[in-house]
């Protein structure tokens, strides 16, 4: 008797799930799996991306080839097991199309060997060791590479007379890559590098500051994580560094568009160089900045954000070609894409899966009382310098 | 000129990390409690002057007393609420139950306040620096030195001079036969551990400028209290405040002299310091 019941139910049941499954297979969403760094130390990476992400999504339209698009986000509060982990349910559970994020070097590299395994699309939207594209070809890079940066800026900054530089760094890979591409380009356009590390835990700068007082170089190249950097500028201000001849410079990971406007005068007048500024002059950063705004309650873009809106337009394009078809069909369809982003015009090196863009000088001004990366030099079409070109 | 800018320097941070630290020291030779969540406290005091500063305009200078009251308040709810029944446990609940806090106000911190570093503008006249015989002076710095070498002036006073003072020196000495001289311990335990949180709270907002400020704070830095207090034993003021001056100036020092040695050196002359004597910089020889 009870037996019979079950086995009615399950019966039941089951042409139930199967009633309702009919129509979800014919849609069947093309789901795409976001794997950022939602809380943690790192948050604010993960916070940037998935509002870019939902921003792009909302004004293309969550169709492709008439299947709907779903984004999945999960958040791997930036450690790296954890990331392999949700990629891995997401792959296998979800059964994703793509998979994309990826906030640190160290959570992208965790996760290619399953992008292999899986031939599975891995976009990474912020990582950007040189290395990570090599560890597996399903890799497409929408972010940034760290030489593409500091290597012409090392090449620009001797270009203008300068010939002796401090550089700055924190003691972590990134610190490390920076140091090395700038001092390498510096030193082979004739330029001398003296290179200090500080520790990533440092509460206090005042003796490295010290130092550079002393040894009075015409530069100070400075690399520590985003948020440290407006503590770090301030020292500088704070110790007069400013008045004594020593121009302070860095990548625009320093002037984060995200904070730059809290850091007050201690900023004003620092030349980076970097790929993006949310004053980027073009009618379509324009209208980015401000949709970005509306959305997310008067925030301000930065690189990161682009690295996600970006990721997205090579993903949507990639997935149009393919009609939705994911795998290595897809990689081979985003390959060589070319377009106008906000940040300026980029696209896909087909060899290497990486980002060519266009690398920005720019000085910290005020423009219309807010704190602005003014770009006044333009690098045009930079690929990672440290692969050669084939 | 340049070491005695360094000097100058450390000295400012090794007196922040004083007023930072020396409410822990207190409280752990008073009830022998290890309470990690002390860092919690300072960071709750960043948070105030900078909540204020920026939400509400008022001026540094006022929300530094501000600081200090609200951690002070905060710290006498906890002792009567949380702390309280954990005094007769063992440390290592101790320790698990503060650890849990810390972990417990950082992620609170991160929600409400997000995770990115907080930024302060202080008034201009705290700004820039300048020079006195030819040594170069930041301003804040001097400012920072001034106010907790009042502040550490006064403890040491109050330890020293008055009656709750010596009511506490009685107390940490040994709380039972103090209890039985009709010494309210409890009383006066609530009290040290308020005004120490509010200590902590002011050196917190003091901090904001030198050492920064994110939710990750009280981890950041509970190394470094724990440093001063084993350094600088818990029987006197005076013990934490030269260990915590011992602490800045090497650190600062060390790196600059030795950048390579990061913060190496820091570690490295604790380990010298506790070999050589176990039970703090001061501590009395035990009878």
């Amino acid at each position: 008797m009870t037996l019979r019941r079950t086995i009615l139910k399950t019966m039941l049941g089951a042409g139930l799930a199967a009633a309702f499954a009919m129509p979800a297979i014919a849609q069947e969403p093309i789901r795409i799996g976001l794997i950022l760094p939602m809380t943690g130390p790192f948050t604010s990476t993960g916070r940037q991306i998935s509002a870019a992400v939902n921003l792009y999504v909302q004004q293309k339209g969550a169709t492709i080839a008439g299947r709907p698009v779903q984004v999945i986000l999960r958040d791997d509060t930036g450690v790296a097991d954890v990331t392999r982990r949700i990629a891995q349910e997401l792959i296998v559970n979800e059964k994703v199309t793509a998979i994309a994020g990826f906030g640190l070097t160290p959570l992208a590299l965790a996760t290619a060997p399953l992008a292999t395994q899986a031939k599975m699309p891995m976009v990474v939207m912020a990582a950007a060791t040189s290395v990570i594209v090599d560890r597996s070809p399903f890799i497409v890079r929408t972010a940034q590479v760290v030489p593409q940066i500091s290597g012409p800026f090392g090449t620009w900054i001797a270009q203008q007379g300068t010939r002796r530089v401090i550089t700055i760094v924190s003691d972590y890979a990134p610190g490390h890559d920076v140091e090395t591409s700038f001092s390498q380009a510096f030193r082979e356009a004739g330029g001398q590098v003296e290179n200090i590390r500080v520790p990533l835990q440092n509460p206090d700068f005042s003796p490295f500051l010290q130092r550079v007082a002393d040894a009075k170089p015409e530069a100070l190249l400075v690399f520590v994580p985003s948020g440290v950097g407006a503590q770090f500028m301030k020292q500088f201000v704070e110790r007069g560094m400013d008045k004594t001849g020593i121009r302070l410079i860095g990548t625009g990971d320093v002037t984060d568009d995200d904070i730059l406007n809290g850091m007050g005068d201690a900023a004003m007048g620092v030349v980076t160089a970097h790929h993006y500024s949310a004053a980027h002059p073009s009618a379509m950063n324009k209208a980015f900045v401000e949709a970005f705004a509306r959305a997310n309650n008067n925030m301000r873009p930065n690189f990161m954000a682009l690295g996600g809106y970006d990721g997205m337009h090579a993903l949507y394009e990639g997935l149009k070609k393919t009609g939705g078809q994911g795998g290595e069909a897809l990689v081979e369809a985003m390959k060589g894409l070319s377009w106008e982003s906000p940040r300026g015009p980029i696209s896909i090196d087909p060899q290497t899966r990486d980002i060519i863009q266009n690398v920005y000088i720019r000085r910290v001004e005020r423009v219309n009382g807010e704190l602005f990366n003014v770009e006044f030099h333009t690098i045009p079409n930079v690929r990672d310098p440290s692969k050669p070109a084939r | 000129m340049a070491l005695l800018t360094i000097l100058i320097d450390g000295v400012a941070y090794g007196m922040v990390l004083f007023v930072l630290a020396c409410g822990l020291s207190v409280t752990l030779g008073l009830m022998n409690f290890v309470n990690l969540a002390h860092g919690a406290f300072a960071m709750a005091g960043g948070y105030v002057t900078v909540v204020l500063m920026q939400r509400f305009g008022i001026p540094f200078l006022w929300t530094l007393p501000a600081a200090f009251l609200a951690t002070a308040s905060a710290g006498w709810l906890l002792e009567r609420s949380l702390y309280r029944p954990m005094y007769a446990k063992s440390h290592l609940d101790q320790v698990m139950f503060s650890i849990g806090l810390v972990f417990m106000s950082v992620a609170a911190m991160k929600y409400v306040m997000g995770s990115q570093q907080q930024i302060i503008q202080l008034p201009g006249w705290l700004l820039g620096r300048f020079e006195v015989l030819g040594v170069s002076v930041g301003r804040y710095r001097l400012f920072v030195i001034v106010v907790c070498g009042a502040l550490a002036l006064g403890l040491s006073w109050i330890f020293a001079r008055t009656l709750f003072g010596s009511r506490l020196r009685a107390a940490v000495d040994d709380a039972r036969v103090a209890r039985g001289l009709g010494i309210p311990v409890n009383a006066l335990f609530a009290a040290t551990f308020a005004a120490g949180s509010g200590l902590a709270g002011l050196g917190g907002a003091l901090g904001v400028e030198l050492l920064g400020l994110d939710p990750t704070f009280p981890l950041k830095f509970m190394i470094y209290f724990l440093i001063v207090v084993t350094v600088g034993g818990t029987s006197t003021i005076s013990g934490p405040f030269f260990a915590a001056m011992l602490l800045g100036v090497a650190d600062v020092a060390g790196k600059y002299l030795i950048p390579q040695a990061g913060s190496f050196i820091i570690y490295a002359l604790m380990v010298v310091l506790l070999v050589l004597r176990p039970d703090g910089l001061f501590a009395r020889t035990k009878a």
